[in-house]
């Protein structure tokens, strides 16, 4: 669904989602890098544990998060990927402590 | 004259609320007078616990009193899930004051033994814990938790439903809720009483006054001295977690949602409702020390609101002695008191018993000339 724009020269970064690599731009935010690696959902809600992906990728809705290098509920569209950077999808309710 | 109705409920809070469905139930035909959604309701300040362990130094009628209602919270989470099919989410896993002090222990220490010692006192069971001792039942809490006191008795429930339920509870009781209906003046007339509100006059046979800090003014016109003051007080609210927190705290609690409520703070003498960052920022501080997995979380809202507080602390329930039938219930703990105004007060307002069934929390306690 997502593509690139191809006039722009950008190195790359590779980040883990859910243990599998990607391979980023490095100005991408960890919202983009996921769709444009065609990860849609990036979390499930709450309470009724259904998928949700980014929305308004402007730091808006919230629908965006996920766990970065361990921390839960950051927001993906207002995150810069780094490389190596350990992502996993939000699974419900953020634990404590993480 | 014939009334529009029996009883006239004044505040569509926890209290009254409480109180009107216990009065539907028990067959009058209730009208329930409130504000619109503007209100500064008392209710807005609660905590959603059921508290025991704080209760009643000076009057072991209110420790008495507080401990029947968690007993009732039971049958009466049971006798509304009946009739609406909501759940109020009621647990009694008992409760924590944590303290990060040693002279917080001293005090905690110091104020349910001086509870228990009074006479006539049913003593509470309680446990002064130490850090070790805590962290069993309480796996998150940090290093800097001395201790702690726990009583059993203590509960929680979800008071966002628990209003629902009451109001859902007096409708199919088949009371009348009035909302826009702001009591404006109220008098004794033809046997009864006319509230006149902004949306047009109501008349009733008996009228109890539940509305919160305005009390005061409105006993003030059928001989009542309600003397209540707004004591403000401040909520944080977080992002749903996974459940941690199997044990209510008076400052720290975890709704059955998952939100964490923080809620440390007591001002006097403040009567706005904005929020202050100074206090929620020492709010927080103090969360953290207690658990400081809560360092990270996201702070979703945030509110200000003002408590009913009589002098002493307790509840104010009396009747008036110049305009009988004309009744006064006020006091800050409207979610652990709630079966105790649904099942035991409304009943002794229907049958006009409240002086003579619960002398204790009369108004001419603070009349300095009274000698009890």
């Amino acid at each position: 669904m997502f593509r690139r724009f191809t006039d722009r020269e950008q190195s790359n970064v590779t980040i883990l989602v859910d243990g599998r690599p990607i391979v980023a731009k490095a100005t991408d935010s960890v919202a983009a890098a996921m769709f444009a690696a065609g990860i849609a959902a990036c979390r499930t809600t709450a309470v009724e544990d259904r998928p949700r992906g980014p929305y308004c990728m402007m730091g808006v809705c919230f629908d965006c998060l996920a766990v970065v290098d361990g921390i839960g509920s950051r927001q993906g569209c207002m995150t810069r990927v780094r490389d190596g950077m350990v992502v996993e999808t939000q699974k419900g309710r953020r634990e404590i402590g993480r | 004259m014939t009334s529009d109705y029996d009883i006239a409920v004044i505040g569509g809070g926890l209290v009254g609320t409480a109180i009107a469905y216990g009065l539907a139930k028990a067959g009058q035909r209730v009208a329930l007078l409130d504000e619109d959604d503007r209100a500064r309701r008392a209710s807005v300040a609660n905590f959603s616990l059921i508290w025991v362990q704080t209760k009643g130094l000076g009057m072991p009628e209110y420790a008495d009193w507080s401990r029947g209602a968690a007993d009732l919270w039971p049958q009466f989470r049971d006798e509304i899930a009946a009739l609406t099919e909501i759940d109020l989410a009621f647990t009694r896993p008992g409760g924590f004051h944590l303290c990060l002090s040693d002279a917080e222990v001293e005090a905690r220490s110091s104020h349910l033994s001086r509870i228990n010692a009074q006479p006539g006192m049913t003593p509470l069971p309680y446990e002064i814990l130490g850090h070790n001792a805590v962290r069993e039942m309480l796996p998150d809490i940090g290093p800097e938790v001395v201790g702690a006191s726990y009583c059993p008795l203590d509960g929680q429930c979800n008071s966002m439903r628990l209003f629902w339920g009451l109001h859902t509870a007096f409708y199919r009781s088949g009371g009348h809720y009035r909302s826009r209906h702001r009591v404006q003046s109220l008098a004794a007339r033809d046997g009864g009483f006319i509230a006149t509100t902004e949306s047009g006059a109501i008349s009733a046979g008996k009228v109890v006054i539940a509305a919160g800090n305005d009390s005061r003014r409105l006993g003030a016109m059928v001989g009542i001295d309600a003397q209540v003051r707004p004591q403000r007080g401040q909520v944080l609210v977080t992002e749903r977690m996974k459940p941690f927190l199997h044990y209510p705290t008076i400052t720290v609690r975890q709704a059955d949602e998952g939100s964490v409520m923080l809620g440390d703070a007591i001002e006097e003498g403040d009567t706005s409702l904005a929020v202050g960052t100074d206090v929620l920022a020492k709010m927080a501080d103090r969360a953290r020390r207690m658990f400081p997995g809560l360092a990270n979380v996201n702070v979703v809202r945030t509110w200000a609101a003002q408590r009913v507080m009589t002098r002493d602390g307790c509840p104010i329930y009396d009747e008036s002695r110049s305009h009988p039938g004309a009744f006064v219930a006020n006091c800050h703990s409207g979610v652990t008191l709630a079966p105790r105004h649904a099942l035991t007060l409304a009943p002794l307002i229907a049958g006009s018993h409240v002086a003579a069934e619960l002398p204790a929390f009369g108004t001419e306690r603070f009349d300095v000339s009274t000698v009890y």
